[in-house]
């Protein structure tokens, strides 16, 4: 007992660490989480994938034991219990029952024993009739006797439940693995060169098992986790994707996932064609398929790419595949382009307060751009210019980690909600050749008409206009620092950002201008454009490289992620649920009582006890009102 | 003179039931064909069966409880009412005085709030002046709470289909909608109990655990706009649902209620209010009664949970956080239980156990969508 109180308390105990640590993610980021010494340390105890630990099995084989002792023990005793009146219970024993009370009776002794008997009866009660050596007669009664048999049900429904547990689980490979016949596999390899160790034949009685189809594709083996690895599991028949759908609510939140799949089989005449959704799988062959995620299954990228490093404005165009990998640049300093991902919608909630509604705000992609000596940052970048405070920008966010948060870019969209206007104008801004000319147009609209102060005015643009092209507000502010005492810094600065506004302004005329179109107008609107302009010009810096690439077209091509399922411990597991909830019932609400009366023959005298096997309010009360009651049935 | 020995024999419920029972079964009855009638389409069997169970388990329920049977007809009555006035319009909701101000979802929501509140005010009131009167009144607004509660959430369900009727969907989908199921499920608990023992006294108590539902309600509404229907992930759009959840909110309202008893034992044993509350003996067997009636939902809902994730996660038991901190407050409780039936033990330490398993039902209910993720993110804060 105590015992058993103890292997629940330590089965909850343990369960409690495998949800505080998350389990099963990639052995990388536990690396990472917890240095190399508690990692391994981590490892050994299992603790990445606790539930098949196999100290954690051990404590439910426990568990599984001790309750079938518990119900070896017990069941006997439980169903004597279950069977018996106890009418062998002696009038001495009876007098010393905290319930009892006694009553004299008139009239001969057979009428009141039918009295007794029919109010029994009439209470629900079952009883049996004991004719004592000395000719009283003694009335051994009970009801809801059937609550011992919920003490059989719940026990036995843990074994159950359990068995079928241990059917669904792991074990038999862990046995394998043990004995050295099967080894997961470490490395990403086509699944065609997964040796035969690592591979689980199509007799394998359970598995829980995931296959990624894209679109147009089909397979015959699905692949199962284990630890850092994976086993390869063959399946008796073939699935193929036909159409992979999500639908959509008029917010964007995703309505439902479907896949059109098509088995075939030769024991089939004809292929099975089947749509699944989540909540709706379907089942061949005691195989459950069930649409469980989705990811990208190849969708083709078409970027436009700003290499910032050149003084012409120069783009190019980069095609990609998500999953697959790209160069860029000169052959001395080629970068691969990596791409992850690709997103067609993506709800978010951009008010300001946090309080609006989340809609979609159009597909982006993640993609890593990675030098020779194999450093990577990683990307993301919106399609569409995102709507920010009232205005447009277009957003990517770059990280050099996977721990990090990424840090975003925002370059303001121009009036034709175009990327262009900003490539043009920080290309004009920040090339020596053009400054020259922002000099001259500020100065032309200054008041002075001194020539000298003019090209001194001039000069002090183009350095400035220089040094921000160098390096940003930092580089400006390194300037000032050295070359202005600290009580007129602040003076500088405004001056000098000032200067940098309206060569903005300057410069984004120019831009106009070669474009034939009309100039600015000077209103809050473009002043705040000009403003983000010159931020983002200056957190380019930050970007960590010097192109910039802008999704330009795509052609989405998604995978359906599909789990099969074989579990024949499942329907064991709704046969101990079964039984448990029926046993708990039994147990609860059904009460176990014990009435006795003994018919005394000699002194005209009922001696009545009663008994529960649960002490409680309940039995108080209904003690009492047996009491009064039996004393009325035997004074008429 | 005879036949005065047949009396004792209780009453099968048949015998019991008046002409207002059968007129209260065969309206339900009734309700439940019309919905039939009119529905049955959009419906699948398991709904349909649900649909007829409900009929049937709130007439058998209503003629046990009488109480419950009044609750049950004011709610059809209030909530037809409102759906009739919104015309099939949402806007109206604020437009049409009664639902403005008492009976679209968010209004009898927040009058539900209210009353809560002043019922466990009225109750500690009534604990201290030893007012019957005042027991009677909190008792009152606690059936008025539940009252608006409940046509607060049948409205809401209505207005659901009003967005779209793609949207709609019974308002038991994220934490602000089950937090008002939690609010309702353990007053009606409790109100069962009172109605029983006739236990007044501690309403107080049980209110408190209810007012910090309200309170979590206020902050969530007020705070992160949670009130507003959110259309239902692909996960959730499921039959199981609508056993699931309700199933697993007896057992939290039901092990909060116990939580709440086991305080007022623990402060009883001290003397303080020994006066006032009810006897150690009857704090106990509700506590008692109150775990048992938990332990049991607890177990349905949790199979019933393991059904569905066999039909939507592709197994019954994926240990995915949720389900594992479910399997650890179903084994605290079924600790507690073996103490108390096979070591017969009694008394402080099981109500101070009571007040443990509060928490670790709290945090299973609630700190699990906070702090740990998994399968189960449907309310996350």
């Amino acid at each position: 007992m105590r015992f058993a109180v103890s292997m629940l308390s330590v089965l909850g105990v343990a369960s409690i660490i495998g949800t505080v640590l998350k389990q099963n993610e990639p052995y990388e980021n536990y690396i990472i989480k917890f240095g190399q010494f508690w990692f391994e340390a981590f490892e050994m105890l299992g603790l990445y994938d606790v539930y098949h630990a196999l100290w954690f099995l051990l404590i439910l084989l426990f568990l599984v034991i001790s309750t079938s002792l518990c119900i070896y023990r017990n069941t006997p005793l439980m169903l004597k219990e279950w069977k018996t009146f106890k009418e062998q219970a002696t009038e001495k024993s009876l007098r010393a029952f905290s319930h009892q009370a006694s009553y004299a009776t008139q009239g001969a002794s057979e009428q009141a024993q039918t009295k007794l008997t029919d109010y029994l009866t009439g209470q629900s009660f079952r009883y049996q009739l004991k004719p004592q050596a000395n000719g009283d007669v003694l009335i051994a009664a009970k009801a809801g006797t059937h609550q011992r048999l919920g003490y059989i049900f719940t026990h036995a429904a843990i074994v159950i439940i359990c068995f079928g547990g241990i059917l669904d689980g792991n074990l038999p490979f862990k046995v394998q693995e043990m004995l050295g016949n099967k080894k997961i596999e470490v490395l990403d390899i086509p699944e065609s060169q997964v040796p035969e160790i690592s591979r689980l034949n199509i007799d394998n009685p359970s598995f829980r098992a995931n296959m990624t189809l894209p679109e147009g594709m089909s397979d015959d083996v699905a692949f199962v986790r284990v630890r850092d690895g994976y086993l390869v599991q063959e399946l008796p028949f073939r699935v193929a994707l036909k159409d992979f759908r999500i639908e959509h609510y008029a917010t964007g939140q995703p309505k439902s996932f479907e896949s059109d799949l098509i088995i075939t089989d030769p024991d089939l005449d004809k292929p099975l064609e089947k749509t699944i959704s989540v909540n709706h799988p379907l089942i061949y062959k005691g195989i459950a398929i069930y649409q469980s995620d989705f990811q990208d299954g190849g969708s083709t990228l078409k970027f436009k790419v700003w290499d910032l490093t050149s003084k012409e404005m120069l783009n190019g165009e980069i095609d990609g595949v998500v999953a697959k990998k790209g160069t860029l640049g000169p052959p001395d300093q080629t970068l691969t382009v990596e791409f992850n991902e690709f997103r067609k919608f993506n709800i978010m909630n951009l008010s300001a307060d946090g309080k609006g509604k989340p809609r979609n705000v159009g597909p982006n992609t993640t993609y890593k751009l990675r030098d020779k000596s194999g450093q990577a940052r990683e990307y993301v970048s919106y399609m569409q210019p995102l709507q920010l405070d009232g205005k447009a920008y277009f957003v990517s966010g770059m990280r050099e980690t996977v721990q990090e948060d990424f840090r975003y870019l925002r370059v303001p969209a121009d009036d034709d909600l175009s990327i262009e206007g900003f490539m043009r104008l920080r290309n004009v801004l920040t090339n020596p050749d053009k400054q020259g000319e922002i000099a001259k147009r500020l100065s032309q609209n200054s008041n002075t008409t001194d020539a000298n102060l003019r090209s001194q005015f001039e000069l002090s643009v183009m350095r400035l206009l220089a040094t921000f092209a160098e390096g940003g507000f930092t580089q400006l502010s390194q300037v000032i620092e050295k070359a202005v005492p600290e009580a007129e810094r602040q003076k500088a600065a405004d001056t000098y950002f000032k200067l940098l506004n309206a060569s903005a302004f300057e410069a984004y005329n120019m831009v106009l201008a070669e474009q034939k179109k009309p100039e600015m107008a000077l209103n809050p609107k473009s002043v705040s454009y000009l403003q983000d302009a010159l931020n983002a010009m200056n957190d380019l810096f930050y970007y960590g490289t010097p192109y910039y690439f802008q999704l330009e077209d795509f052609e989405h091509k998604e995978a359906s992620g599909l789990q099969l399922t074989k579990s024949p411990g499942q329907k064991w597991v709704y046969l101990g649920s079964a039984l448990l909830v029926l046993g708990i019932f039994a147990m609860f609400y059904i009460r176990e009582r014990r009435i006795w009366l003994l018919l005394k023959a000699n002194t005209q005298e009922v001696l009545f006890a009663m008994s529960s096997n649960r002490k409680n309010l309940d039995f108080d009360q209904e003690f009492e009102r047996t009491k009064q009651q039996l004393a009325q049935v035997l004074s008429v | 003179m005879n036949t005065q020995t047949y009396d004792f024999k209780p009453k099968s419920i048949w015998q019991t039931l008046r002409v207002q029972d059968w007129l209260y079964a065969v309206a339900l009855m009734a309700g439940a064909f019309f919905a039939f009638s009119q529905y049955s389409e959009y419906m699948d069997a398991y709904e349909l069966g649900f649909l007829f169970s409900a009929a049937i388990t709130f007439s058998y329920l209503g003629w046990r409880w009488k109480g419950l049977a009044k609750l049950v007809v004011g709610v059809a009555v209030l909530s037809l009412f409102a759906i009739n006035l919104y015309h099939g319009d949402q806007a109206r909701a604020g437009q049409v005085f009664f639902l403005k101000y008492l009976i679209s979802s968010q209004s009898a929501v927040m009058w539900m709030n209210v009353l809560f509140i002043f019922a466990m005010l009225t109750y500690w009131f009534a604990m201290f002046k030893r007012s019957d009167f005042a027991g009677r009144v909190a008792s009152a607004l606690t059936w008025s709470a539940v009252l608006f509660g409940f046509v607060g959430l049948m409205v809401r369900w209505y207005e659901s289909y009003l967005i779209a009727p793609e949207v709609g969907h019974i308002p038991i989908s994220n934490l602000y909608e089950v937090f008002i199921l939690f609010c309702l499920i353990t007053a009606l608990l409790y109100l069962h109990y009172e109605d029983k023992f006739n236990t007044k006294q501690l309403g107080g108590f049980v209110l408190l655990i209810i007012n910090a539902g309200v309170g979590f309600i206020l902050w969530y509404k007020f705070d992160r706009g949670a009130d507003a229907i959110q259309p239902l992930v692909p996960a959730l759009q499921s039959y199981w649902m609508k056993i699931h959840v309700p199933a697993n909110f007896i057992g939290y309202g039901a092990f909060s209620l116990a939580a709440m008893v086991a305080s007022a034992y623990l402060l009883a044993k001290k003397g303080i209010l020994a006066t006032r509350l009810p006897s150690l003996d009857v704090l106990d067997d509700v506590m008692y009664k109150s775990i048992a009636v938990g332990f049991a939902f607890f177990t349905i809902a949790t199979i019933l949970g393991a059904m569905w994730a066999a039909e939507a996660w592709g197994g019954y038991w994926s240990w995915d956080p949720k389900e594992t901190w479910a399997l650890i407050v179903w084994l605290n409780y079924a600790a507690w239980l073996h103490l108390r039936m096979v070591k017969g033990l009694r008394g402080p330490v099981l109500a101070w156990w009571a007040l443990v398993g509060l928490i670790v039902t709290t945090f299973a209910f609630l700190g699990v969508n906070m702090f740990l993720s998994g399968l189960h993110s449907y309310g996350e804060l």
